[in-house]
């Protein structure tokens, strides 16, 4: 294993890592502020992409469908919150992943039915394309350096948000005390509905910028939502800090697992075995370490209750 | 979904005329269950409307055709067999795309004395010693395309192939097939998840193996996500695999990434006969796209079961499956026999994915295998 490959997993681990931050910080907020388990978060990150994909074919312009897909994940997360959200609050776990779940199919099948089965087709833009030199020697995609800016921007963002501004405070003193806030004339409502949305626009906004390397089809979402939940568990539920140090772990722990363990068994087993091995102990990687935190930490790394 | 519930309708209705009818002399009730929601429909759906188009073209009655939605989910498909063989009484079944699903309903269907035509989902474990009288399999065993790979590998020269594949059964047998005709050396090989979209740790193993060539079976969105990245980093190795990531479903949405990659397939719409140009065409006017690989399948399966009900009444099962061995009918791909295990023996050729106009298809520039049949056959004894 050389140097320049483990850095160039690495950088790929912390790409991943950023992207799953976009997910889990809506997925954390929503779960704090408002105690909601959302299953539904995976299929707003399916509308940003396709919303960007239409865009992006009708006009040509990522930058446009990069827009368009916060302003129509936003748009379909504060819907829902208005609609259906709403009226799980006071009710239990299980009720609200129910009516969740009933929304992904939802989603899933209303996309089928505006777009159609097959997947749809977007691409990083022609600025963007192609390798770029590290220092080094290392030859890296430009548009997944971008990606590693862009979310540790909207994480730095994000922060300030939460830290400076009059929404952010509503927004922690609705994490520790909804009642107390209501009370001194906090309209909760309202403010439940932006938390919704922001998250929403922030799972549409990686939905678009991953679409671009991956493949944008129904179903796109779940997969991430199951990683961005492992997430959320290990940085401590509620925690917008938790998420980013969940997610990168996460992101680096999968990336790495996935390259290092096959070469690890490789040293003293026959070639074919330790791939198999190695590759079936990669995907478990994950798991094993939200299990371990979950050992010294029962509340995550940063959780508080 | 309302072509679904118009087919459900039809059925329903010919079912309870066929209740009246008393016996159903020449007859035939077709239960077809493939994925029409989720994340693989596109395969359920070309295979489904190229059976539908093959009944139309042909227009007899006497076929009725139920059809409904596994969900890529074979819990949901045993419930769906059960239904169709114990309610709706089917005399043949076919429909199922994935391997997995197949293992859970093919043994069981067979074993009821149900005939069951496969139009895509070719495992290992049906070829060989789980092979059945009535299991005929109209699409490939699941080896083939991969064999084809490898002998074509072999053609071009490549001496050191980097090979990759999901970790699940048909990633396996991708990865046998391959190496069972290929000749050269490995660079690397690589089970990767299931369902992953991110290749970023593969292509930079791949960048730094010394690899003069690729080989990777990821079907549907995983292949997409793949070559993406693949031609976004910089690696400029060629690049071979099955037909399966190159479909005409998927190859609008993989771009111009996709462009001049050879892959191997037992059929393509430029394969020269009179059925296949009827096909390509009768597809375009029906439905307004491209027909691909599992809507090419789908029709063949279709019209290799009127070939038999022309022959032969389905209730005498010694018949009709002799009728459906001759495979007599005429096949898009042109030669089509059925080997002793009924999995076909068929040709395979080398696709190179091309630009017509604004749409990404595909062209043959050469033969792979030629009269090639499977590598279980042998193991297999009714």
């Amino acid at each position: 294993m050389s140097v320049i490959l483990l850095i160039e997993q690495v950088l790929n681990g912390l790409q991943s890592g950023v992207m799953l931050f976009l997910m889990a910080a809506g997925l954390t907020l929503i779960f704090g502020v408002m105690g909601l388990i959302n299953l539904a978060h995976g299929s707003l990150y399916m509308v940003g992409a396709f919303a960007a994909a239409a865009v992006a074919g009708a006009t040509g312009s990522f930058v446009l469908a990069l827009i368009a897909s916060l302003v129509a994940a936003a748009a379909a997360g504060a819907v829902v919150e208005l609609t259906v959200i709403r009226r799980l609050y006071d009710r239990d776990h299980l009720d609200q992943v129910l009516a969740t779940f009933a929304l992904i199919l939802i989603f899933s099948e209303g996309t089928r039915w505006l777009f159609g089965s097959f997947p749809l087709f977007l691409d990083i833009p022609d600025a963007l394309a192609g390798p770029v030199m590290l220092p080094g020697g290392i030859q890296y995609p430009l548009y997944r350096l971008v990606i590693i800016g862009v979310g540790l921007l909207v994480a730095i963002g994000l922060f300030q948000l939460i830290a400076r501004t009059r929404i952010g405070i509503r927004i922690r003193a609705g994490e520790s005390d909804r009642e107390m806030i209501a009370a001194l004339g906090v309209d909760i409502s309202k403010l439940y509905t932006i938390v919704f949305a922001l998250g929403a626009a922030l799972a549409g906004l990686a939905g678009a910028l991953v679409g671009a390397i991956q493949s944008v089809q129904v179903g796109m979402g779940e997969p991430v939502l199951i990683l961005a939940f492992v997430v959320i568990v290990i940085g401590g539920i509620g925690s917008i800090k938790g998420a980013l140090v969940g997610a990168l772990l996460v992101g680096l722990t999968d990336t790495l697992g996935g390259v290092l363990l096959p070469g690890f068994f490789a040293t003293f087993m026959e070639a074919s075995a330790a791939t198999a091995l190695g590759s079936s102990l990669a995907s478990m990687s994950i798991y094993i370490l939200m299990a371990g935190v979950l050992i010294f930490r029962p509340t995550g790394l940063y959780g508080s209750r | 979904m309302k072509f679904k519930s118009l087919m459900l309708a039809a059925g329903l209705a010919a079912a309870g005329s066929l209740a009246l009818a008393d016996g159903h002399a020449g007859k035939v009730k077709v239960g077809m269950i493939t994925t029409l929601s989720g994340g693989g429909a596109g395969l359920g759906i070309d295979v489904r409307d190229g059976f539908m188009l093959a009944a139309k073209m042909a227009g007899n009655d006497n076929l009725e055709v139920v059809i409904e939605d596994d969900q890529r989910k074979p819990e949901i498909a045993v419930q769906l067999a059960d239904k169709m063989i114990q309610s709706e009484k089917v005399d043949v079944m076919t429909g199922i795309i994935w391997s997995n699903l197949a293992m859970a309903v093919v043994p069981a269907a067979t074993a009821q004395g149900k005939f069951y035509l496969s139009p895509n989902a070719g495992p290992s474990a049906l070829a060989g010693k789980g092979c059945h009288p009535l299991y005929f399999n109209v699409a490939w065993q699941n080896d083939n395309l991969h064999e084809a790979a490898g002998a074509y590998a072999n053609d071009a020269g490549y001496k050191n192939t980097f090979i990759l594949a999901p970790n699940y059964p048909a990633g396996q047998d991708a990865l046998t097939g391959y190496k069972r005709m290929y000749g050269g050396a490995l660079a690397g090989e690589i089970y990767t998840k299931l369902g992953q979209t991110d290749y970023a740790a593969e292509i930079a193993q791949i960048r730094a193996s010394g690899a003069d060539s690729v080989f990777f079976f990821l079907p549907g969105g995983m292949g997409i996500s793949f070559l993406k990245q693949y031609a976004g980093s910089g690696v400029d190795l060629p690049v071979v695999g099955p037909a399966f990531s190159f479909d005409q479903g998927i190859l609008q949405a993989v771009g111009e990434a996709a462009l001049g990659v050879k892959n191997t397939s037992q059929w393509n719409k430029d394969i020269d006969n009179a059925a296949n140009k009827a096909f390509v065409e009768a597809f375009q006017a029906e439905y307004g796209r491209l027909p691909s690989l599992y809507a090419s399948q789908g029709y063949d399966t279709a019209n290799l079961l009127l070939s038999a009900m022309a022959k032969a009444d389905v209730s005498d099962a010694d018949a009709f499956r002799a009728a459906l061995a001759a495979a007599e009918f005429d096949s898009v791909r042109g030669d089509f026999a059925f080997g002793s295990n009924q999995h076909p023996v068929q040709d395979f050729y080398v696709r190179e994915v091309i630009k017509e106009g604004d749409v990404f298809t595909n062209k043959i520039i050469g033969a792979s295998l030629t009269d090639h049949g499977d590598a279980y056959a042998a193991d297999c004894s009714y």
